[in-house]
């Protein structure tokens, strides 16, 4: 039995994805840079309590994700080779804030807050949708870049879905990039579980990137006074033009409807005796478990 | 937005002590909302003993007619010649699957002279395969691959679609949850279905795994999930078993990509990848010295495994960046993990918490990696290490 | 728990993450590596250049933040938290940059401090000879006008980021006869000829900065090299150092906090007898001890540095003072950190036992802690003669 399939203009029909207009800009004279950022809790001082199954909030520190951090890096080293702009979007609660000013302190030159009561609750698929409204209303693009994930939600997929909201050609997990002398055709190296792939596009483009990709830099004086200063713009969903069931929570797919922490205390046994006892204690735990 | 009953609320303060974002205080021994720090997840909904609160969801986009989405698709991942071993785990998940929704399993083979594995597909569970098999398809592309699931799906309706949480799966399989404007739950470690509205309940981890939530995906189909490697057991061959073999033939507007591959490079990994591998050994800082770490790989080898790294381990550099677990690294789940002077930064727990048996071995006995310990043994690893690789030897027979 | 509140403003405050910051991420990960290597701690140089710290005292005209004494004591604290040997390759670039800022001409200043505020050249200052160490008369290197040119012979000793620097402010003697009166400053750079470096020097600690000889063999430089006039090379040499002083002190109160922190966090964790140490008296009251004298140390830098920003003149002393009780406390409490560790704190994968290695320098470079006690002693005599 053979069924043929596919027809790529009609996919665009019956897609409902907004087509989302936004100008490339002449990249022979400066790089418009694009990088999304996420405030997460600091894992350095999460707690988690057991019996509820829930996060325990006091204490806890947001900082900007760390894959993000490599994101920005990347962006502010391309800016600083081609000239250009780096514009860094985060989209949170009114803290968020804090971390777009830590950008700033890096060397980004525009921080922007997407900030919303109607954008709480929002799931992949409506963050991209917010984050594609507010890179249309910017309205001039060359590359975003993401970080390879969050690690908070852990999903890595905001940056592939916001690709193809914005129409753009992407490359996940990339460790190595290099921009040629057309100063349009990257080359990329995707991290596979195998080894890599080098990967050649033309910009307008999405990138995620891993953390092996640079070494972030550190802020500068002049940077963190100049951030002190900044005001950061908050963007609303009237502000970006948003469909009010397409973000937050009403534009999300997925719900979580429980949460648990697992436990480790009870499964945990410390050998006990010299070096030689324990080693024959653990030989006779790997013969149960069948490892050996 | 969360709403407070009023009536069934008792002011006992639970959902105030739940609360992440300070979002919700008792006053007036009542329950009350701050809207604008509300973020909606849900957390003191589940927590409340009187069940006095809720979430109103307004009217989204809709998936209409969910009951014509019928049928549990898996995406195969076949890699050199060889199916990925998460694609036949999530064979015999989905046959469970199947059978408490009473339908069947459909897997989707993409790639080029890969047709010979769909008889390998239906021996382990599939009731059909959808074979695309095309030169385009011999090096695999985000938007090439991610196209033509969308368009089967949409051609097929499933209503759900399992991928391997691999590089490539966790790559382009964001594109067709987008093009299809539905749910995505990435990286599962559980799945399971609720029968009265045919819901699957994908549980996965968050906050590198000290979080454990179990998601939904009410109005919309295809219910799409990605799921963790190794996490799930593969049944035995049947070669008996019978199926229905489709090819697909994909239409040259699916076939375009503006991402080139110009080379695909195969790194030799000593034993197998660390995502993949059975048993993990990982050196840390208590190694002191890089010609100490060849115990671990003598060790590794032993057990048929492979070596994973700290950062420490790394940044001395005695390991490579790829073997790098934890936060920024790799986040692993072997069925044993041996942390060898792994002091344990939560950076690094994070990514190996989910390991099936935990042994760790340190010589400080509060190191924090003992927190995650199935066995824990305090002590020198340089010391230690040559003991059981001994002890193992003399139990093969070595 | 309360802290001591010393009322920083929001920019003082900046300083200190940023140089908290470049400790934690940069500076402590490596800070083992590079003693065990001797290694020139570059990259972490270029870090704390691309955060401006270079900057921090040179005049805003000149690219820099220009800021105080006090400043300079934040930033110098918090790097040494994290490595004191790094944290010298860093001070040691405003010591030689110091005789530049207080006395270069403008034409001098153009030409060197934009780029030391950068952090794009660093500087070092050589004033030690083989026989001139506490007493500076004894300076046997030599400068002679030659038209347009000075000649210098002579070697400079012990020469903090030697080889590595490409500025050196040196004192050389112009006229033998005069003694210290005889004494005289000037800017050479790496590559003028006749200038070159001895053997780098293996030391007990402090193994991650350069220490070298600076050999001038018939080295030959401009005319415009002179820094100030002939013969103040030595006012000069005595004012720098008044003004560095502080910053070892700094210096003292960081490395012993990071050895506090690291012996109470030890303490917390390690049973024995059935309980953590903490609970025994005889290790809180050392704890109680140690942390105490961190404070009193703190407090009397930071005052100290900040009565030297408000313009008072003949600091000598309370220079001498900050630096003095400061790094004798720094001694005393990484050698009590050490023993709180027991064993563990003597074996090398624990960080105190750098930490009291490298502890030892600070009570004997910029003066030795018995040469400050003389400059304490005269100027005690001095202000009693006058009432």
């Amino acid at each position: 039995m053979k069924l043929e399939i596919g027809n790529w203009e009609e996919h665009k029909d019956v897609n409902v994805l907004p087509n989302f207009k936004f100008r490339i800009s002449s990249f022979t004279l400066a790089m418009n840079i694009v990088v999304c950022i996420k405030q997460v809790p600091d894992a350095k001082t999460v707690r988690f309590d057991t019996e509820k199954g829930t996060l325990v909030r006091e204490g806890v520190e947001a900082v900007i994700n760390p894959f993000d951090f490599h994101a920005l890096e990347a962006g502010l080293q391309l800016r600083d080779t081609y000239g250009g702009k780096v514009t860094v979007l985060s989209m949170g609660p009114p803290q968020a804030e804090n971390a777009l000013k830590e950008a700033l302190s890096l060397g980004a030159d525009k921080g922007i807050l997407l900030s919303d009561r109607a954008f709480a609750g929002a799931d992949t698929l409506a963050t991209t949708y917010t984050l594609a409204k507010a890179i249309e209303k910017l309205g001039s693009v060359d590359l975003v870049l993401c970080g390879k994930q969050a690690i908070d939600g852990d999903t890595a997929q905001v940056g592939p879905g916001l690709a193809v909201r914005l129409g753009l050609p992407y490359v996940t997990c990339v460790n190595a990039l290099s921009v040629l002398d057309d100063r349009k055709t990257m080359h990329l190296r995707r991290v596979n579980e195998d080894g890599y792939d080098m990967l050649e596009l033309e910009m307008p483009a999405l990138l995620t990137v891993l953390a092996s990709l640079n070494t972030p830099r550190l802020p500068s004086l002049k940077g963190k006074m100049r951030a002190k200063k900044a005001e950061i713009p908050v963007w609303g969903a009237s502000e970006l033009g948003a469909k009010p069931d397409m973000v937050g929570l009403a534009g999300s797919a997925t719900q979580v409807v429980s949460t648990s922490v697992p436990s480790f205390e009870a499964r945990r046994e410390m050998l006990e005796g010299s070096a030689e006892e324990q080693v024959e204690a653990l030989v006779s735990r790997f013969k149960e478990a069948g490892i050996l | 937005m969360l709403k407070v009953d009023t009536e069934k609320c008792t002011g006992c303060g639970e959902c105030e002590e739940s609360c992440t974002f300070e979002a919700i205080f008792v006053e007036d021994e009542v329950a009350v909302v701050n809207q604008d720090a509300c973020t909606l997840c849900g957390i003191c909904v589940d927590g409340c003993p009187e069940g006095a609160l809720e979430i109103h969801v307004g009217e989204g986009l809709l998936t209409t007619n969910l009951s014509s989405w019928k049928g549990i698709w898996v995406v195969a991942e076949c890699r050199s010649g060889v199916l990925a071993p998460v694609t036949l785990e999530l064979l015999a998940k989905s046959r469970e699957l199947a059978g408490e929704l009473d339908t069947e399993v459909t897997a989707v083979l993409m790639g080029h002279k890969i047709e010979s594995k769909a008889q390998e597909l239906i021996f382990y569970g599939a009731d059909r395969v959808l074979v695309v098999d095309h030169p385009e398809l011999a090096t695999f592309t985000d938007e090439v691959y991610g196209n033509i699931l969308a368009d089967l799906a949409k051609k097929e309706n499933p209503e759900i679609i399992l991928v391997g949480a691999t590089a490539m799966g966790r790559s382009y399989i964001p594109r067709v949850a987008t093009i299809l404007e539905t749910g995505l739950t990435a990286d599962c470690t559980g799945l399971d279905v609720r029968a009265k509205d045919r819901a699957l309940l994908q549980t996965r981890p968050a906050f590198g795994g000290n979080l454990l939530a179990t998601i939904v995906c009410p109005g919309h189909r295809p219910q799409m999930a990605t799921v963790r490697p190794h996490v799930m057991r593969a049944n035995t061959p049947d070669p008996g078993r019978k199926g229905e073999v489709i090819h697909i033939l994909p239409g040259e507007n699916l076939l375009s990509h503006r991402v080139q591959v110009l080379e695909s490079v195969k790194e030799q990994a000593e034993g197998p990848n660390l995502s993949e591998a059975d048993v993990i050994v990982t050196a840390g800082r208590g190694f002191e010295q890089e010609k100490n770490v060849d115990l671990a790989k003598e060790l590794a080898d032993l057990l048929g495994g492979t070596v994973g790294a700290t950062r420490a381990a790394v940044d001395a550099g005695w390991l490579s960046g790829r073997t790098q677990i934890g936060q920024t690294g790799v986040t692993v789940s072997p069925k044993l993990y041996m942390a060898c002077g792994v002091s344990g930064a939560i950076q690094h727990i994070v990514g190996m918490q989910g390991s099936e048996i935990i042994v760790s071995i340190n010589k400080d006995a509060e190191a924090p990696i003992f927190d995650v310990t199935t066995y824990g043994l305090v002590g020198d690893v340089k010391e230690i290490l040559p003991l059981l690789i001994q002890r193992i030897q003399k139990e093969r027979g070595l | 728990m309360a802290q001591v509140n010393y009322f920083l403003t929001e920019e003082q405050q900046m300083i200190v993450d940023l140089a908290r910051q470049i400790a934690v991420e940069k500076i402590i990960p490596v800070r083992a590596k590079l003693d065990e290597n001797e290694e020139f701690p570059w990259d972490i140089m270029k870090d704390m250049a691309q955060a401006d710290l270079f900057g921090l005292y040179v005049p805003e005209e000149y690219g820099g933040f220009e800021k105080g004494c006090f400043e300079n004591c934040l930033a110098l604290e918090q790097l040494a938290y994290g490595c004191i040997a790094v944290t010298t390759t860093f001070a040691a670039s405003a010591l030689g940059g110091y005789p530049i800022l207080l006395f270069g001409s403008d034409e001098q200043k153009a030409r060197y401090l934009p780029d030391i505020a950068a952090g794009k050249r660093l500087v070092a200052f050589g004033l030690t000879e083989a026989n001139a160490g506490s007493d500076a008369s004894g300076i046997r290197t030599t400068a002679v006008e030659d038209g347009d040119h000075w000649v210098l012979d002579g070697t400079k000793q012990w020469i903090t980021s030697g080889g590595e620097a490409e500025i050196y402010t040196i004192v050389a003697m112009t006229n033998k006869n005069k003694g210290a009166r005889g004494a005289t400053s000037f800017i050479v750079e790496k590559g003028d000829q006749g200038f070159s470096f001895g053997k780098k020097e293996r030391k007990m600690g402090l193994n991650a900065s350069s220490t070298r000889e600076l050999v001038f063999n018939e080295c030959r430089i401009p005319k415009d090299r002179i820094l100030g006039r002939k013969g103040q090379g030595f006012i000069m040499a005595m004012r720098t150092l008044d003004l560095a002083r502080p910053g070892i002190g700094a210096i003292a109160v960081g490395l012993a906090q990071a050895a506090l922190d690291e012996a109470v966090k030890y303490a917390r964790q390690r049973i024995q007898f059935g309980q953590p140490i903490i609970s025994f008296q005889a290790l809180q009251h050392m704890l109680a001890d140690m942390a105490t004298k961190i404070e009193a140390s703190r407090a009397l830098v930071y005052s100290i540095a900040r009565t030297i920003d408000e313009g008072t003149k003949d600091t000598a002393k309370i220079s001498a003072m900050a630096k003095l009780f400061a790094t004798d406390m720094a001694m005393q409490v990484t050698t009590d950190a050490v023993q709180i560790l027991g064993g563990y704190g003597y074996m090398k994968s624990y960080p105190v036992e750098k930490m009291m290695r490298d502890a030892k320098i600070l009570q004997i470079y910029e003066g030795t802690n018995q040469i400050l006690r003389n400059i304490i002693g005269q100027a005690l005599n001095k202000e009693y003669a006058k009432k």
